[in-house]
């Protein structure tokens, strides 16, 4: 068996030492942005091999692994690093949010609230909240050294002057801890207000900018905005049409070429969890059609 | 442009605040930049007070932009002390300074002009952010206002207000340099270097952009060190002026009297190469 080959969680101990010293220190300084050796994984960069090696690192045998790609445990992206720690780890994976002591997951933050013990480990393409104004990395360096956050104010001023509102919709900047400025990764801005006061133990992985993040459990973390123009989160005019949960973030599903639509929720595990009737409900059988 | 003596400077000099007047701004004593073998600038000193105009004139490769740029902690020098007095009146050795409270000094009581206005702007956001940028870096949070503030400094550099959410690169040269200018001007500042702020400025625009400074220089009571190889750019502007050559500088004073009676061979030379029209 293929597996026998490989050491527990595919990365070798050394190089697991080395990330949990990355994730010590990122936790000691809440929302700032260690370096690490990232390793080339056997998956693409933007992927999530930040985040594969985040949870390598901190998986015990005992874990209970759960993974999500934009809310869902079904998609390419969470089947397949699903399959990687079954194969490399053989630790037990779920997709009962409470159930899990791992989290990965890429760009969502689980509806069901998280709890003391677990770890969400996010996928993180671009660390720096600052690139996007300022290319050079010694600057953005030296301006998490010296607090210089006005720049950030830059961007969301730009996005009103141009839109009437803060456009910005996901990877939404944060300010962790009263301290450093952080890119929560391409999160919807919904999940913001999880992050606050968070019972669990949050860390981000980046792998190809080789940076890990933290946040450590009742962290304050708190959306940049304007006095006049308040930061807020999206709000859904409809509840999910196939669990009828509101107040959860939805996605926006096709039905037809005629304009059909339905908007359901993204995260798959709350969805089926909250769902009232089985699964000969009318909308259900319409959500399957559509995939 | 015409050098005649009669330029209407008299306004601008006469505009410098009577507060502090008589204690210098800036204070530079044997400042040298060396690189490597080759001088940059040799046992430079200097000082400006508050309201006055300085000009670096010089050929190129006179190290002109060397000083302004160990002036303005761009550049460390090799040797020499720069001291300014802070707000709170305390004089300060700028090279003692943390990093954090020179950019502090940099973002706040200070402006940098650029020659070209890309080195100085932020060319990818609008000219409204352009010139909110300092007053978010200090702290401020109130997109009204922010924005109010950057019109009142637009129309005040002659852009119209309704450019506000342009791109400087939609801006004409002349444009983005007045744009550079508010950008600075917005936390009003005491002290702005300028590194030949009408360079690559057509001669109209540049007239245009001179007289504006004036007015700025006047109206606020701005101390200016401007480093400009154009000698009408000094007359117009300046009230002293320093000629260097070679790294060094061999003649300084009131800039009528250098323009009008050169005591160096050098500065006589340089003023005689004036193309005349």
């Amino acid at each position: 068996m293929i597996s026998a080959a490989y050491n527990f969680a595919y990365l070798d101990e050394q190089t697991k030492r080395m990330i949990r010293r990355a994730i010590l220190k990122a936790v000691a300084i809440p929302g700032y942005q260690v370096p690490f050796a990232s390793r080339e994984m056997p998956m693409p960069y933007g992927w999530g091999t930040g985040g594969v090696q985040v949870t390598a690192a901190v998986l015990g045998p005992d874990d209970v692994l759960k993974v999500i790609d934009q809310g869902a445990d079904d998609t390419t992206n969470a089947v397949a690093i699903r399959g990687f720690f079954e194969k490399t780890a053989r630790v037990r994976t779920t997709t009962a949010t409470a159930e899990a002591t791992v989290i990965q997951t890429r760009h969502r933050i689980p509806e069901e609230p998280l709890t003391a013990g677990q770890i969400l480990v996010y996928q993180v393409p671009i660390p720096e909240p600052l690139r996007f104004l300022e290319p050079r990395e010694t600057e953005t360096r030296k301006m998490h050294a010296l607090t210089e956050y006005g720049l950030m104010h830059v961007k969301l001023y730009e996005d009103i002057a141009r839109h009437g509102h803060i456009a910005t919709t996901y990877a939404y900047p944060v300010h962790v801890a009263g301290r450093y400025v952080m890119d929560p990764s391409p999160i919807p801005k919904f999940d913001n207000p999880k992050m606050n006061d968070c019972e669990a133990l949050q860390l981000f992985g980046a792998g190809r900018e080789k940076r890990i993040y933290a946040i450590p459990p009742h962290t304050e973390v708190v959306s940049l905005d304007f006095e006049d123009h308040p930061f807020r989160v999206q709000e859904f005019a409809e509840p999910c049409a196939l669990c009828g949960s509101t107040g959860v973030y939805l996605d926006e599903v096709i039905l037809d070429d005629r304009g059909g639509r339905m908007f359901v929720c993204s995260d798959t595990d709350y969805c089926t969890s909250h769902r009232p009737s089985g699964p000969d409900d009318q909308s259900a059988a319409e959500w399957e059609n559509a995939r | 442009m015409s050098l005649a003596p009669e330029t209407g400077l008299d306004t601008a000099k006469g505009a410098a605040p009577a507060a502090d007047a008589d204690l210098p701004l800036l204070r530079v004593s044997g400042l040298s930049k060396f690189y490597g073998d080759r001088v940059g600038c040799r046992d430079v000193s200097l000082a400006v007070w508050p309201g006055e105009v300085l000009a670096i004139a010089g050929e190129s490769g006179s190290g002109k932009t060397t000083l302004l740029n160990c002036l303005a902690t761009r550049l460390t020098p090799t040797s020499g002390v720069v001291e300014y007095r802070m707000r709170d009146g305390s004089v300060r050795d700028l090279y003692r300074l943390s990093e954090a409270e020179q950019r502090l000094l940099m973002r706040t009581d200070w402006g940098f002009v650029h020659q070209n206005p890309i080195d100085g702007l932020r060319m990818n956001v609008s000219a409204g952010a352009n010139v909110g940028e300092r007053l978010m870096a200090v702290g401020a949070r109130h997109y009204g206002k922010l924005r109010s503030e950057a019109e009142r400094w637009l129309e005040r550099v002659e852009i119209p207000a309704s450019r506000i959410d342009d791109d400087p690169r939609a801006f004409s040269g002349g444009m983005r340099q007045r744009l550079q200018i508010a950008r600075n001007l917005v936390t009003g500042p005491r002290l702005i270097f300028m590194d030949e702020p009408t360079g690559g400025l057509d001669v109209s625009v540049q007239a245009r952009l001179l007289d504006l400074l004036r007015q700025l220089v006047a109206d606020l009571g701005l101390a200016v060190v401007i480093v400009t190889h154009d000698l009408a750019v000094a007359r117009l502007l300046s009230h002293r002026m320093m000629v260097m050559k070679g790294g060094e500088v061999i003649e300084e004073g009131l800039t009528d009297r250098i323009l009008d009676d050169p005591r160096e061979p050098y500065t006589q030379l340089l003023v005689s190469s004036i193309l005349q029209v």
